[in-house]
C-alpha cells in the first residue's frame, strides 16, 4: 500500500467527480463561529539546513553523561537490529490503516506484541499501546470509573508513591470529567499507608505503582485483596522490565489487579530527551470492552490459511465519535513494533538479565555512594533498580556539579515534592545493566569531589 | 426485505415494542436493524430497576462491524433484561422478536406507544431509509 499524498490532479478529480469547487466548501457545514480561522501564530517555514542547525543546537544543549538517571526513563541497552528493522520502510509508515486486514504485517506484528505484554503482565489482554505510560495510567482511570457501575463513588485513590508526573497527568485528563482524586500518604519508609487507606471513605479505583516512585516495593498482595474486598478496582502501575522478576499484576493477591498500565520505554526505546515512548494497558477480559483501542486476532481465511484481523474496534472513536472508550487514544506503532523486536531478540532469559543486572548494578551503587560520609539512604526495605538517597546537601545543586563531572546523577526530588522540605536534599538514582563497576567508581569519586568543595 | 410483524410498533431507532398482557412493554431490535448490524457480538443492558427515558439510550449493542445504543421506546422503569444476550448475543440475529429481545419496560404512560410507527408506517420508512 502505498503511502503518497495525492496530487493536485487528483484533488481536483476527486472533487470535480462529487460536484465541489473547493476543498473548503467540503466544511460548509461547521458553523464560521467554531472554526479557528488562520493560525496566526505558526512561523514561517525554514530551510533544510536551518532547521539542521538550529535542532543541533538545541540537541546540544541536551545534558550529557554517564546516566544514572531513572524515575521513569531508562538507560538500558537496546541491540543493534532493534531499529535497523524498525526503521524499515515497511514498518516505519506503521499504524494501523483504516483497512486494517489489508496490512497483514502489521496486524501480526500488533498480535504479537499483545500477546507479549499480555504474558509478561498476567493479565487476560492487551491493548495495541497508547502515548505513554502517564497518558496510559489517566485511561486506565477512566476505564476503571466506567467499568465499576457498582460503585456509587467517582473518587480514585492514588498511592501518594505514583511518579508524581502520572499524577498530575491523570489529574489534567480525568478532572473534567467528574472524576476525584484523593492522595494516600504514604508512610516513613516511603510505601503507601495501609492504615491511611481505610480513612479515605468510598471509591471506584485504587492506583498502585510497583516499583513505586522511589523503586521501593509495595505490599501488592494485601493492596490487592483490601482492593477485591471492597468491589474497588485495582490499577497497577508497573514498569514492564521487572515483571521478569516480580509477581506480575495478574496474580497480585487472591484476584489479581484488574488494570495494568505502564510505559513500555525500558524496551528497545532510546531515552531521547524524554520522549516519545509509547504506554501499554492491560485488563482482565471482563473489562475489555471499557479498554481504548483495539484487539488483533488471529484467524483463518476462507480457504483455511492463518491470517490476522481486527476483533475489537467497535468502541474506538471512528465508529463511536464521542462515545468511545478514549478520543485521545493512538497507538505508538513505530515504538510497538522497536519494543516487539526487541523482546523477540532478548527472549525470557535476555528480559531476566537486563532486569537482574539493573538490579544488582544499583546495589553497588547504592554501596558505593553511601560510602561516603554525609550520603545515606532516605527508605529502608525492598527495591529494584532505583534508590532515593539524603545527602549533606540541596540535591539540585549536587547535580548541577555532577554534570561538570560528566555524570548524570540522577533526579533531585526537591521540585518533585514541594509541600515536603526533606525532599530538599534527596537524590534519586538508578544504574541499569549497561553501568560498569569503572563507572560507578567514577561517580562515586565525582560526588565526594563535588560535597567536599 | 426484512420480517415487520404486524402487532408490534417500531422507533425510529430502529427498536421494535410489545405490549404484553400485563402491561409492560418488552423492546427488542428489528430484523432490519440486526440485519444492517451484522453478527452481534455483545450486548450491555440498563440495570433493572432503572429510569429510562423515551428517545434516550438504555444500553448498548455491539457488532462485528459498530457498537450502537439501544434507545428506550418509552418512558418507565425497567423490569427485566434478557440475561439469554449476555452468554448468546447471536441469538439477537437469530430471533430478533422473539428469544432476542433486550429489555422489558413498566411504562409511565403506555399511551406513548402510540407515537410509535406502525408496521406498514415502519416498511415504508426502511424503505425510504435504503435510497
Amino acid at each position: 500500500m502505498p503511502f503518497i499524498p495525492h496530487t493536485v490532479e487528483e484533488e481536483s478529480s476527486m472533487l470535480s467527480e462529487i460536484g465541489v469547487d473547493s476543498i473548503e466548501d467540503l466544511f460548509d457545514e461547521i458553523p464560521s463561529a467554531l472554526r479557528a480561522g488562520r493560525l496566526d501564530g505558526v512561523p514561517a517555514g525554514v530551510s533544510e539546513m536551518e532547521m539542521l542547525r538550529r535542532l543541533g543546537e538545541r540537541a546540544a544543549a541536551d545534558a550529557s553523561g554517564v546516566c544514572f538517571l531513572g524515575a521513569g526513563c531508562y538507560d538500558h541497552h537496546i541491540p543493534a537490529a532493534v531499529w535497523d528493522l524498525a526503521a524499515r520502510g515497511e514498518f516505519m509508515t506503521a499504524y494501523t490503516p483504516y483497512q486494517a486486514e489489508a496490512s497483514q504485517g502489521t496486524l501480526q506484528l500488533i498480535y504479537e506484541y499483545q500477546t507479549m505484554m499480555a504474558r509478561l503482565t498476567a493479565m487476560d489482554v492487551s491493548n495495541a499501546s497508547v502515548y505513554d505510560g502517564a497518558s496510559g495510567l489517566a485511561e486506565a482511570v477512566l476505564m476503571a470509573v466506567r467499568a465499576n457501575r457498582k460503585a456509587k463513588s467517582r473518587r480514585v485513590l492514588f498511592a501518594g508513591s505514583v511518579h508524581p508526573n502520572y499524577r498530575k497527568t491523570t489529574e489534567t485528563i480525568v478532572s473534567n470529567q467528574g472524576v476525584e482524586i484523593a492522595t494516600i500518604p504514604s508512610t516513613d519508609d516511603g510505601r503507601l499507608d495501609m492504615a491511611a487507606l481505610e480513612a479515605l471513605g468510598d471509591a471506584v479505583a485504587l492506583v498502585v505503582q510497583q516499583p513505586n516512585f522511589f523503586g521501593l516495593l509495595e505490599d501488592v498482595d494485601s493492596l490487592a485483596d483490601w482492593a477485591s474486598a471492597r468491589g474497588v478496582l485495582l490499577v497497577a502501575v508497573v514498569n514492564p522490565l521487572t515483571l521478569a522478576v516480580l509477581k506480575p499484576p495478574g496474580q497480585w493477591g487472591e484476584a489479581g489487579a484488574d488494570i495494568s498500565c505502564g510505559d513500555g520505554q525500558p524496551f528497545g526505546i532510546p531515552m531521547s530527551s524524554g520522549g516519545p515512548s509509547f504506554g501499554f494497558i492491560c485488563c482482565r477480559s471482563a473489562l475489555v470492552r471499557q479498554m481504548p483501542g483495539r484487539i488483533i486476532g488471529r484467524t483463518l481465511d476462507l480457504e483455511g490459511r492463518p491470517g490476522f484481523t481486527l476483533t475489537l474496534q467497535a468502541r474506538e472513536q471512528h465508529i463511536r465519535r464521542g462515545k468511545a472508550t478514549s478520543n485521545i487514544c493512538t497507538n505508538q506503532g513505530l515504538l510497538v513494533t522497536a519494543a516487539t523486536i526487541h523482546l523477540s531478540l532478548l527472549g525470557r532469559a535476555g528480559v531476566r538479565a537486563a532486569a537482574l543486572g539493573s538490579a544488582a548494578r544499583t546495589r553497588e551503587l547504592v554501596a558505593a555512594l553511601t560510602a561516603i560520609d554525609g550520603v545515606t539512604e532516605r527508605f529502608g526495605g525492598a527495591f529494584f533498580h532505583e534508590r532515593a538517597l539524603n545527602l549533606p546537601r540541596d540535591a539540585d545543586q549536587v547535580v548541577a556539579s555532577l554534570l561538570r563531572h560528566g555524570i548524570l546523577g540522577g533526579l533531585a526530588l526537591g521540585p518533585c515534592f514541594p509541600e515536603d522540605p526533606t525532599m530538599q536534599n534527596c537524590l534519586l538514582v538508578c544504574a541499569t545493566e549497561k553501568r560498569t563497576p569503572e563507572e560507578i567508581q567514577r561517580y562515586a569519586a565525582a560526588l565526594q569531589e563535588c560535597l567536599a568543595a | 426485505m426484512s420480517e415487520i410483524p404486524s402487532e408490534l410498533r417500531y422507533a425510529r431507532s430502529h427498536e421494535w415494542a410489545r405490549l404484553e398482557e400485563d402491561g409492560t412493554v418488552t423492546v427488542g431490535v428489528t430484523d432490519h436493524a440486526q440485519d444492517a448490524l451484522g453478527d452481534v457480538v455483545f450486548v450491555e443492558h440498563p440495570e433493572e430497576g432503572q429510569q429510562v427515558n423515551a428517545q434516550e439510550e438504555a444500553g448498548v449493542v455491539e457488532s462485528v462491524k459498530a457498537a450502537s445504543d439501544i434507545y428506550a421506546p418509552v418512558t418507565g422503569t425497567v423490569i427485566a433484561v434478557n440475561e439469554t444476550l449476555l452468554d448468546a448475543p447471536e441469538t439477537v440475529n437469530e430471533d430478533p422478536y422473539g428469544d432476542g429481545w433486550f429489555f422489558r419496560i413498566d411504562p409511565d404512560d403506555v399511551s406513548e406507544l402510540e407515537e410509535l410507527m406502525d408496521a406498514e408506517a415502519y416498511a415504508e420508512f426502511c424503505e425510504n431509509e435504503e435510497h
